[in-house]
């Protein structure tokens, strides 16, 4: 922990520090007014923040900063939480000496921090939807009649994704025939271009101006330019070696017992009795979360076997159970239908045997202690949902995953449907597992936040650019040879070689800058000057 | 032992990685010891070498760049 009053003390000792607060939320709209008025009540030209991440936070205050007058790069941030006190939560005195030192850095630095204009690059209109499932149809088709062209791309054969697969909604409202007409709507919709059979070889580019490789399963490859992507990727049941599972025909994934019974499948209607068994490859050391719709499904689709056959007896063999919201009805139905709800330990799994042509599921019940034998003619695995394979896309368009291989929101309150770099946003499964009516939702909010981008002529982008002395820059090429972006190129200008960066270009990884040996060329926001200020003033 | 060798060790992370996995390492509130202060920049390719050399020389006992 740190001791924040110090710092606020110490902070105004600082030199050119006319003033520093403490607040207890700084990121609150009552402390950005504050911010405002001690702008200009004390006519200040630098603002420092210390508080939280500037990758998430920078954004807001910047917005603050402008709003008070000031140009919003005048300002700088002190990560005094996620790389201080939350990381040094026993060593209170030296969390508090850090977190004197990173603000003393971050003053330093701010001391030298000079105003700058955001740069106006054009926006190319159309947009890209990687996934052909529930959540990139519903994406593709809401661009579309935003008036977006729109192209989208799927991996596989067809439309439709996992959805196409499940039985109904909790709700009660078939998927397949929603499903269906939303594939024949996209197919139909003039704005939008379906490409099956196909994936993404290269990506390239920027907000508003994304050029990305398509490469079908002929090996043709075609190049397409967008202003904004969702990614749209979806998931996959886990497949497990367990419980009998590939080894007998009546062991069944959620998926596929939605299909047997979406087909009238005879065993089904005819069983006697079945076992559902939950979180299977769900809340384990390998793979912690929680699938979020198996509790639902599972006990919906008991339900639906009774109705089918109200004789049929049915168990749940789970760990918890998490019908969230009004899911719980569904919940109470079953108990009063009958349906036998049984806990067990993930220390004491069930376990599936096969005895004289019969299955036969063992599990230690909770209330006798003691354990008990089903025979059940089916039985079906709620297994975990998993990401598909995003590692490809995350570094072609180089944004982050979580550890098991979703892809990761921004910032789940600041930046919903965001991903961290600007013009990516997801949707659905791909994302982490949630039921097909969030998937829809966040389809449309990320359509939304796509389109916010695509409508523009122009997008602003940050200054974060190489600047180059032409006095200083003898031409020498180092720069053109290191830069991956081909953002500065030699020129001859009145007869003299310099070098020119070319603005919509540069990423602003100051590479050229590192390299140049005449220390001609140097960073926007993040000079030579300020790396160093912010290094002597630590020693 | 109050006059035991701490280092003072000066970090450049990459916004995009290194430094989004510090900010994550705090979100997690994993524990590690308070000798790093970390200088963010947009790409560790930024870091000239010279101000490695400028960290040392003024008294920082390691750098470490990671991205």
């Amino acid at each position: 922990m740190v001791n924040v009053p110090e710092v606020t003390e110490y902070a105004g000792t600082l030199p050119n520090v006319v003033a520093a607060e403490r607040n207890l939320f700084t990121c609150s709209q009552d402390t950005q007014e504050r911010i405002k008025e001690y702008v200009k009540e004390h006519n200040l030209n630098r603002v420092v923040v210390a508080s939280c991440t500037p990758r998430t936070h920078e954004p807001l205050f910047r917005e603050t900063l402008r709003e008070a007058g000031l140009n919003k790069y005048v300002f700088e941030m002190a990560n005094i939480r996620d790389q201080c006190s939350w990381v040094h939560m026993d060593e209170p005195e030296k969390a508090t000496d850090k977190a004197k030192d990173l603000v003393r850095m971050a003053v330093a630095k701010a001391r030298l921090i000079t105003p700058l204009t955001d740069i106006s690059v054009p926006v190319n209109h159309n947009g890209l939807v990687i996934g052909g499932g529930v959540a990139g149809m519903v994406s593709a088709l809401s661009l579309a009649e935003q008036g977006f062209k729109t192209d989208l791309v799927e991996e596989r054969d067809s439309l439709g994704g996992q959805a196409i697969n499940l039985h109904s909604t909790y709700k009660g409202d078939k998927i397949k025939p929603y499903v269906e007409d939303l594939v024949e709507k996209v197919n139909d919709h003039p704005l939008i271009d379906v490409f099956l059979n196909t994936s993404i070889k290269d990506a390239s580019g920027f907000v508003g101006n994304f050029a990305s490789t398509l490469i079908d399963d002929q090996g043709r490859e075609k190049k397409l330019e967008h202003g904004a992507i969702i990614m749209a990727t979806g998931g996959k049941p886990y497949r497990p070696k367990e419980y009998l599972y590939g080894q007998d025909p009546n062991v069944l994934l959620s998926l596929e017992l939605d299909q047997e019974i979406m087909k009238g499948s005879d065993r089904i209607r005819d069983a006697r009795s079945a076992v559902f068994i939950q979180c299977v490859g769900s809340r384990i050391p390998d793979r912690p979360y929680c699938s979020k719709v198996c509790c639902t499904h599972s006990i919906h689709r008991a339900l639906t076997l009774k109705a089918l056959n109200p004789d049929m007896r049915i168990y749940i063999l789970y760990r918890d159970i998490r019908t969230f919201g009004d899911r719980e009805d569904l919940y109470m139905e079953a108990r009063a239908k009958g349906v036998l709800f049984i806990r067990y330990e993930l220390g004491d799994k069930p376990t599936v045997e096969r005895e004289n042509g019969t299955l036969k599921v063992t599990v230690t019940d909770h209330v006798l202690l003691r354990p008990l034998e089903i025979s059940p003619d089916i039985i079906c695995l709620a297994t975990a949902i998993l990401p598909s394979d995003n590692m490809p896309l995350s570094k072609l368009y180089k944004v982050s995953t979580t550890e098991e291989g979703f892809f990761l929101e921004a910032h789940m309150k600041l930046r919903p449907v965001d991903f961290a770099t600007q013009g990516l946003f997801l949707a659905g499964l791909c994302q982490y597992p949630k039921p097909i009516e969030e998937s829809i939702a966040q389809a449309k909010a990320a359509s939304a936040r796509a389109a916010n981008i695509l409508m523009k002529n122009v997008v602003e982008i940050e200054p974060i650019i190489s600047v180059v002395d032409p006095e200083m820059c003898n031409g020498c090429g180092i720069c053109e040879r290191v830069c991956p972006f081909d953002a500065i190129h030699i020129v001859e200008v009145n007869g003299a070689k310099k070098a020119q960066n070319i603005t919509a270009s540069c990423k602003g990884c100051g590479l050229c800058a590192a390299s140049c040996p005449s220390k001609a060329v140097d960073m926007c926001h993040f000079s030579q000057h300020q790396i160093r200020a912010q290094i002597l003033a630590l020693s | 032992m109050s006059n035991e060798f701490e280092p003072k060790v000066v970090a450049f992370l990459c916004n995009w990685c290194s430094y989004a996995g510090a900010d994550l390492a705090g979100v997690s509130r994993f524990q590690y010891p308070p000798n790093i202060r970390a200088v963010r920049v947009m790409c560790t390719g930024r870091i000239d070498p010279v101000l490695i050399l400028e960290a040392l020389a003024s008294g920082i006992d390691a750098v470490l760049v990671g991205g």
